[in-house]
């Protein structure tokens, strides 16, 4: 017996590495969420719901960018049901490649005009949830130190005095970035534009990786100026950084946080049910509990007091069609590696 | 005789099992729950067993199965030398593990899975999902009678145990290593579309971007590789030195707090991702603590010198030391007295001594503390992300090549490789370094020498280098324990527990505890997957180890290969392709904790592997021989004398699978899910919106978490060094080397 029992142990051994399991059950009554945001706006809209439909919902946060990989990675065999919030790019993307699947709710006549842009950009597949719009924010010490005016238009930052004090991030890894290119490029025309990124090139001090870094480090006075979304910017104001929203005088680009269902969602029913819960004038007003200072896209939504008001920004016709695509982005991010990332500083 | 046909009875057994009884595909309720017992088994098609399938109908491919488990039937009664028995054991298990396997590739969720096979037989018209019980242990039950007709043949002296355990390692290291890693590795040849292109690859591969010297001539930035090698180099290089100072001063010389200085050690070992770089920038940042008192003290003004090389090389630094600490003491330890004693009867200095005798012993070590700097800093994500600032390495370019704005998934996987050839070259280089030399110093003969003391100047050198050094590591942790305790870290340092109830706040409802705090769910779950990790990997690695120093096979420097190969793997890819590989069926894992739990066996493994390889090169295989000659077999050999030899390769191997399992991060990002959260992802999360206190917090309570499983460790191993010379801890010599 006791050779059996010992090649025994092996197969038990065996049996627990190679323990084939089962995703997340796909009964009645459940959601699988992919959740973008920050996780106190996930974890509000989890209990909302779960109260109201008594829908069980398994929610995962990750990073726009994260969620993308992964509902790519799981195409052939999908987990999720709905992908909800996170900038408005990977969702058009997700859209292009066929990840996500059309809907068409009947909330939809409540919804800002460019909540409904963005689904018309992507047949359907996405629908805008918030909005937030680009601009900068300073770090009101070091700018005093540094006796700085103070900057009040995207020209302000390429002035040689600001040498050394400005933050943004990477437009090749951050999503925040790249729309800062893009709104760039469609306010002055793409040479112009790309003129106005060399200059900037010389005065930033440093290209983060992540989209909201910049004004992080604003915050903890790592760097005077910060490129970013004003609504991450309110966020530092309202911790008590001594941080200064900006929205610049020429106008600026905006992202619009999105919402899809994911192809072959497995709790289609549940999916859609989310999918008009979440754009419901009071849940959406849920936000600033979470504080999430973005403009929502429920024209019956009351904003929040801190919201930067969207109304009083000078806010672009950004295309979100043509810079939300992958060729035009590709084309851009090369031309801005080869053109304005390699110059001296 | 009787003995092999109980054996491939009892296989046999168990694979009809899998046949006839248990659910053949996977439930899709879970892996551990049961309700499908109640719930129409046998014969609801969800739940059905093979066999049921197969009365009512359903699935015809899976009839060969059938065959494949009567086959055998011919061995039985048959002895084992006769060649039909063997042909029968090889053909019905080797062809039906790659049957089972083949149909569950070939026949998905859409139906067939290759458009080729499509072509060929025509639109299926069924499909089906992963394979559950049934088909697990149908094919494990084959497996084991192909690698039975294999012993029977005379593989190995016809070990049964020994080439089952060699097939068994082989398939998994196969299956949880090479296939999902060759699954993303074939899109760095593929385009956009899909479609297979060496150009692309190429085009790819040879960019400026990755290859480029212009920082060398211009003000230009290099390309990353080279970013990513010299930092590397200079982290090997930095650790390696600075791990040689601690081992020297805390084993030669007198200095009071040599305690101190261990615990000290440890620490970075056990912290978080993105903490210490966090701790950096508060005290050196342009506002930093340190910056500010400079620039106030001395009229030095704040500059941005943290982000970019420097700032990168010194968190690795602190990072990595205690990895070059834990390699070299044993080493330092290790070198015999004797052989120094008999340089200064010689009349050799004590300088001499030391470079021309006590240096050149520590050699191994001394090559592996640099490889394990190297590597670490290589696959380090953390640190260069939060300090790199324009200096970019492969690291973070792997990652946001994936999640970033580009979605260029083959670029990824071109930079993988590109990290995977440094890091095959940094092997090699210290095979060749080391060469076939025997460093062999600690023998079963009692040394009584007592080390030489260091020169002088030398001790003076060593103490100026290591004091401040240490006292700088414990001003950056209690900077993060403080941290924890503040309203908002460097900015509102009013005290508060809020981050701690916020994280781990209990309060009593209505039925009893309510675990309210935020941070529970996630942190269950990591203790309750590094528990179950830990011991599965320090059984597979130790048994690989044993393969690997005590038999000898064919191919077994592939062996070795292939079982170190996940070490040199960034974590984003492994990530990655894990989803890719495990999501579909035949092998349907994501989503689960059991896929957390397998990533973290593989990713550890190789250091259960080098753990038990060191020890078990100690202990003199005559101890085995004398067992063997008296009748014991191979397992009882192992069970009896060489496990007990290796308590401390075990704890070593135990310790630190789990501690990995508790901070690693970049694969585990990709592979958490809503029920199976994991510590380290959800700080991330924190991290991202700007949480640092509760982020703190939670790392605070998780490094005494993890204090206190080492202490325990430690403890047992303590037990078994009573009353023996201390030798060098050979089970602590890979303590800690794998990128996070």
């Amino acid at each position: 017996m006791h050779r059996f029992a010992r090649v025994a142990g092996l197969g038990v051994l065996a049996a627990g590495l190679l323990g084939f399991g089962a995703g997340p059950a796909a009964a009645a009554g459940k959601l699988t969420l992919y959740c973008s945001p920050q996780i106190e706006w996930c974890n509000l809209m989890v209990e909302a719901f779960e109260k109201e439909t008594g829908i069980k919902v398994a929610m995962t946060r990750k990073s726009s960018g994260e969620t993308f990989a992964q509902i790519k990675a799981e195409a052939s065999n999908p987990k999720g049901d709905v992908w909800w919030g996170g900038t408005g790019d990977p969702h058009l993307q997700a859209a292009e490649e066929g990840l996500t699947e059309a809907y068409v709710s009947p909330m939809r006549n409540e919804l800002h005009d460019w909540a409904l842009s963005q689904a018309k950009a992507a047949n359907d597949r996405t629908v805008g949830i918030y909005a937030g719009a680009l601009g900068f924010g300073y770090n009101k010490e070091l700018l005093a130190k540094a006796g700085l005016p103070e900057p009040k238009c995207w020209a302000d930052l390429i002035k040689p005095e600001f040498k050394g004090h400005v933050q943004m991030a990477n437009p090749n890894s951050s999503g925040t970035a790249y729309t800062t290119l893009a709104t760039i490029v469609q306010i002055m025309g793409e040479d112009k534009g790309f003129d106005y990124m060399k200059a900037l090139h010389k005065n930033i001090n440093q290209y983060t990786k992540s989209g909201s870094a910049p004004i992080k480090a604003a915050a903890r006075g790592e760097t005077t100026v910060g490129i970013v979304f004003l609504h991450d910017a309110v966020t530092q104001v309202v911790s008590g950084f001594p941080v200064v929203p900006v929205a610049p005088c020429e106008g600026t680009g905006y992202e619009i946080g999105s919402m899809s269902i994911i192809k072959g969602a497995r709790n289609l029913d549940e999916a859609r049910k989310f999918y008009d819960f979440a754009l419901r004038a009071d849940i959406q007003e849920m936000a600033v509990q979470a504080k999430a200072y973005q403009v929502m896209s429920n024209k019956g939504a009351k904003p929040a007091k801190e919201s930067p008001d969207l109304s009083a920004i000078k806010l672009i016709d950004y295309d979100f069609k043509k810079y939300g695509s992958s060729d035009e982005r590709k084309r851009l991010l090369a031309k801005w590696d080869s053109d304005v990332k390699p110059l001296p500083q | 005789m009787t003995g092999l046909n109980r054996t491939v009875l009892g296989w046999l057994a168990l694979a009809s099992a899998g046949f006839l009884l248990l659910p053949w595909y996977a439930i899709e309720d879970g892996f551990w729950r049961f309700g499908w017992l109640l719930d129409g088994w046998p014969l609801d098609p969800d739940y059905a067993p093979a066999i049921m399938l197969l009365l009512q109908g359903e699935k015809p491919w899976l009839w060969p199965v059938a065959g494949f488990l009567l086959l055998p039937l011919v061995a039985l009664g048959r002895p084992r030398t006769a060649p039909l028995a063997q042909g029968v054991l090889l053909a019905a298990g080797g062809l039906g593990v790659a049957y089972i396997l083949g149909q569950g590739f070939a026949i998905g969720i859409p139906g067939w899975t290759f458009a080729s096979l499509e072509a060929a037989f025509g639109p299926l018209g069924d499909r089906q999902f992963g394979m559950g019980y049934g088909a697990l242990l149908t094919a494990t039950g084959l497996f084991f009678l192909f690698t039975l007709g294999c012993a029977a043949r005379g593989a190995v002296n016809g070990d049964g145990f020994v080439v089952g355990s060699i097939g068994l390692i082989v398939m998994v290291v196969a299956l949880f290593i090479f296939f999902p890693v060759a699954r993303i590795l074939v899109s760095a040849l593929q385009t956009n579309e899909g479609a297979l292109s060496l150009t692309v690859f190429l085009d790819k591969l040879l960019v400026g971007k990755i290859w480029g010297l212009d920082c060398v001539y211009s003000h230009r930035a290099c390309g990353v590789a080279w970013n990513s090698f010299a930092l590397a180099v200079a982290v090997g290089a930095g650790t390696t030195l600075l791990g040689l100072a601690f081992a020297l001063v805390v084993t030669r010389t007198g200095f009071p707090a040599k305690r101190l200085f261990r615990g000290l050690t440890v620490l970075p070992i056990i912290t978080p991702p993105f903490v210490i770089g966090l701790a950096l920038i508060l005290l050196f940042g342009q506002s930093g603590a340190v910056t500010s008192l400079l620039e106030w003290a001395f009229g030095i003004p704040a500059s941005r010198w943290l982000y970019g090389f420097t700032g990168v090389w010194l968190a690795q630094m602190l990072a990595f030391t205690p990895i070059a600490f834990l390699v070299l003491i044993g080493v330092v330890e290790g070198v015999s007295p004797s052989v120094e004693e008999a340089a200064q009867t010689l009349r050799a200095d004590a300088w001499t001594t030391l470079r021309t005798v006590s240096l050149p012993l520590m050699r191994p070590g001394l090559a592996n503390a640099f490889l394990l700097g190297f590597i670490e800093s290589m696959a380090d994500f953390g640190n260069p992300m939060v300090l790199g600032g324009n200096f970019s390495v492969l690291s973070t370019e792997i990652f946001f090549a994936i999640v970033g704005a580009q979605y260029d998934q083959g670029r990824a996987a071109v930079l993988a490789l590109v990290l995977l050839f440094f890091t095959l070259l940094a092997f090699w280089a210290q095979r060749r370094w080391l060469g076939r030399r025997s460093y062999t110093s600690v023998t079963g003969k009692g040394d009584a020498g007592v080390p030489v003391a260091l020169p002088r100047r030398f001790s003076g050198l060593l103490f100026a280098v290591t004091v401040p050094w240490a006292l700088m590591t414990a001003v950056i942790y209690s900077t993060i324990l403080f941290g924890g305790f503040v309203n908002l870290w460097g900015l509102d340092h009013t005290l508060t527990l809020r981050h701690y109830v916020d994280a781990f706040g209990v309060t009593v409802g209505d039925h009893g505890l309510v675990w309210s705090g935020g941070a529970w769910n996630s942190f269950f779950t990591t203790i309750a997957i590094s528990t179950i990790s830990a011991p599965l990997t320090a059984a597979i690695g130790l048994l690989t180890a044993y393969l690997l120093v005590r038999q000898r096979f064919l191919g077994k420097q592939a062996f070795e290969f292939g079982t170190m190969l996940s070490f040199a793997i960034p974590g984003t890819v492994i990530g990655v392709s894990y989803v890719l590989a495990f999501n579909v069926p035949p092998l349907e894992l994501t989503g689960t904790g059991i896929i957390l739990v397998i990533s973290f066996i593989f990713r550890n493994m190789p250091v259960g592997v080098r753990a038990g390889v060191a020890a078990m090169s100690q202990l003199d295989s005559s101890l085995d021989e004398a067992s063997l000659t008296l009748g014991a077999n191979s397992w009882q050999t192992i069970r009896r004398v060489v496990l007990p030899l290796l308590r401390p390769a075990i704890l070593a191997a135990l310790v630190y699978s789990f501690v990995r399992a508790m901070t690693a991060i970049s694969a585990v990002i990709f592979l958490v899910s809503a029920e199976y959260d994991m510590a380290t992802a959800y700080i991330l999360g924190r991290v991202e919106n700007n949480d640092y206190g509760l982020s703190i917090a939670y790392s605070s309570v998780l490094i005494l978490v993890m204090f206190a499983a080492i202490s325990v460790f430690q403890l047992m191993v303590g037990e078994r060094r009573l009353g023996r010379r201390s030798g060098p801890q050979a089970g602590k010599l890979d303590l800690g080397g794998q990128p996070a």
